[in-house]
């Protein structure tokens, strides 16, 4: 089973820091394209911090240090003098309590398409309309496309927000803990969605709940206290964990 | 328990008396203006310029200091409304550090503390320095949107930094440049408190005598160009109060009850704007 991994990702000697605080430390990854990476640990070790990294929305905030290299595509995306909406823009993110734009259902999908390409109003709508059906929210909302997005049920809206990253077609679906808001059914619907996903797109999810992990990672990255501690192959770190910290974690003793 | 119990009435009792006060104090001011200035309206006071002898006790109207103060605080209300903006979508932590921005927030508190007759006074130095001599409608609207200009830069800042993070990221992770985050995604989050933001200032503008005083001068004629000199309602009542016929006088209570209902009127089209705009708000 030695197939050839495309690497869509890889960080070198990746560090932030948050108002003097540690957050990452040294991490050194490697992310397969076309597969779901799940990166998981207990919480406050880092994890949405190391998914914000790789679109570099840790800068919007105040005092981020970053240091390292973020290699996407082969292209170290800390260096200077790149656009940093066309990083963005190959990164599609799911936040952990979904934030439709404010506007209606129609422009939310919309929304990426209009600042990015140059539809005419037919293509619009067609594009629209199957970046829904990809997330099986079309039938659920055909009849009210110019309703306030926030109108929506949570799950719906977190499937919205899916069709939206999806719209501008990108390369990596960023997840952040999107099943945590969602009532079991909806959170099973994303679930199936992202594993289908995966087939056109790399999708990185992190996840609290270590049975989702198992249930649909491909690839899993294990950190703990900001340094990763294994990564692997799902079926690897989940059956022959190498270090006692991940094995502690298996076992429930660290949470 | 007991003296916990007398606490929570006393603190109780303390608030509503404050409220009453408030409220007590709105309805007086309106009894007050209603009861003196409504006898003193007439169609004719309405529809007609204070040429004449308006100030004596003739005939006459003051239409031309409802048109004078219109034209002064709307266009005043509009420049500090696009001054504003820019600058509240600049102080977010998108554009600058919190410290810079802190700083800046500062300076406009301050400002929005400044006496509106200081803002009169610095613009006529100005002008005078510049050799010009001249009160005109131009520098009242002047004075009018640096006056309001702090009140509805720091209203508007305040509602945008309310805009969660959460939805700044997604329009980030969209691909949005900080304009177009900002100009697209924050203002319709924020345009609830964009817009009770510019009603702030147009009350502030449109009932500011200290300012006007200085700068666009009286007249009892509808003006003909922006360098002409007009009356305005704040002034105008100062003028009337100041005569010595308690007839003149009364005339006051008229003008004070036009300037109140204009002010109602844009409070009305406010909340109705308001909630038209927050369909789409994100909670």
């Amino acid at each position: 089973m030695n197939k050839s991994i495309n690497n869509q990702i890889e960080t070198n000697n990746l560090n932030v820091t948050y108002h003097n605080n540690h957050v990452l430390k040294n991490i050194d990854i490697k992310i397969p394209a076309k597969q779901l990476t799940a990166i998981i640990g207990p919480s406050g070790c880092g994890k949405t911090t190391l998914l914000k990294s790789f679109n570099r929305l840790l800068e919007i905030q105040d005092d981020v240090k970053i240091h390292g290299k973020i290699i996407v595509d082969g292209i170290n995306i800390m260096s200077g003098g790149l656009n940093v909406p066309d990083i963005r823009k190959k990164m599609g993110l799911i936040s952990q309590k979904p934030y439709p734009l404010p506007m209606s259902i129609f422009e939310n999908v919309a929304y990426g398409l209009r600042i990015h390409h140059d539809k005419n109003a037919k293509e619009l709508a067609e594009a629209v309309q199957n970046c829904l059906q990809e997330v099986g929210l079309w039938n659920e909302v055909k009849d009210r496309l110019h309703d306030p997005a926030s109108r929506l049920s949570v799950g719906q809206q977190q499937r919205l927000c899916l069709a939206r990253a999806i719209a501008i077609q990108p390369e990596v679906i960023l997840c952040d803990e999107p099943t945590s808001a969602l009532d079991p059914i909806a959170a099973q619907q994303i679930e199936k969605l992202l594993l289908r996903l995966k087939e056109e797109y790399t999708v990185i999810l992190v996840t609290h709940t270590l049975r989702q992990a198992k249930r649909v990672a491909d690839y899993v990255i294990f950190l703990y206290f900001g340094k990763v501690f294994e990564q692997g192959p799902a079926d690897e770190v989940f059956n022959h964990p190498k270090t006692p910290e991940m094995k502690a974690y298996l076992g429930g003793e660290i949470s | 328990m007991n003296r916990r119990n007398l606490e929570e009435k006393i603190f109780l009792g303390l608030m509503i008396a404050s409220i009453l006060v408030v409220i007590g104090s709105l309805f007086l001011i309106v009894a007050v203006v209603v009861f003196n200035g409504v006898p003193s309206l007439s169609i004719e006071i309405l529809t007609q310029t204070s040429e004449g002898k308006f100030y004596l006790g003739g005939g006459g109207g003051f239409l031309n200091a409802i048109v004078g103060s219109l034209l002064l605080a709307l266009p005043a209300t509009g420049l500090a409304f696009l001054i504003s903006i820019a600058i509240a979508l600049y102080l977010q932590k998108d554009f600058l550090k919190s410290r810079t921005s802190n700083f800046i927030r500062l300076c406009l508190d301050i400002l929005w503390g400044v006496p509106s007759v200081v803002y009169g006074v610095f613009c006529l130095a100005i002008v005078i320095a510049l050799g010009v001599t001249r009160q005109s409608i131009l520098l009242g609207i002047i004075a009018l949107t640096l006056l309001e200009i702090p009140i509805i830069t720091r209203s508007i800042d305040e509602s945008i930094k309310m805009v969660p993070a959460g939805l700044k990221e997604s329009a980030y992770s969209l691909g949005s440049t900080k304009f177009e985050m900002s100009i697209k995604v924050v203002r319709k989050q924020a345009m609830p408190g964009i817009i009770a933001g510019v009603l702030l200032g147009f009350g502030r503008g449109i009932g500011d005598a200290a300012s006007i005083l200085l700068t666009v001068g009286d007249s009892n004629y509808f003006p003909s160009s922006i360098n002409d000199q007009t009356a305005a309602l704040p002034t105008m009542i100062l003028n009337l109060v100041g005569m010595p016929d308690e007839v003149v006088q009364n005339k006051a209570y008229a003008v004070a009850f036009v300037l109140l209902v204009i002010v109602l009127l844009i409070s009305i089209i406010t909340r109705y704007l308001t909630k038209k705009s927050s369909k789409h708000i994100i909670k």
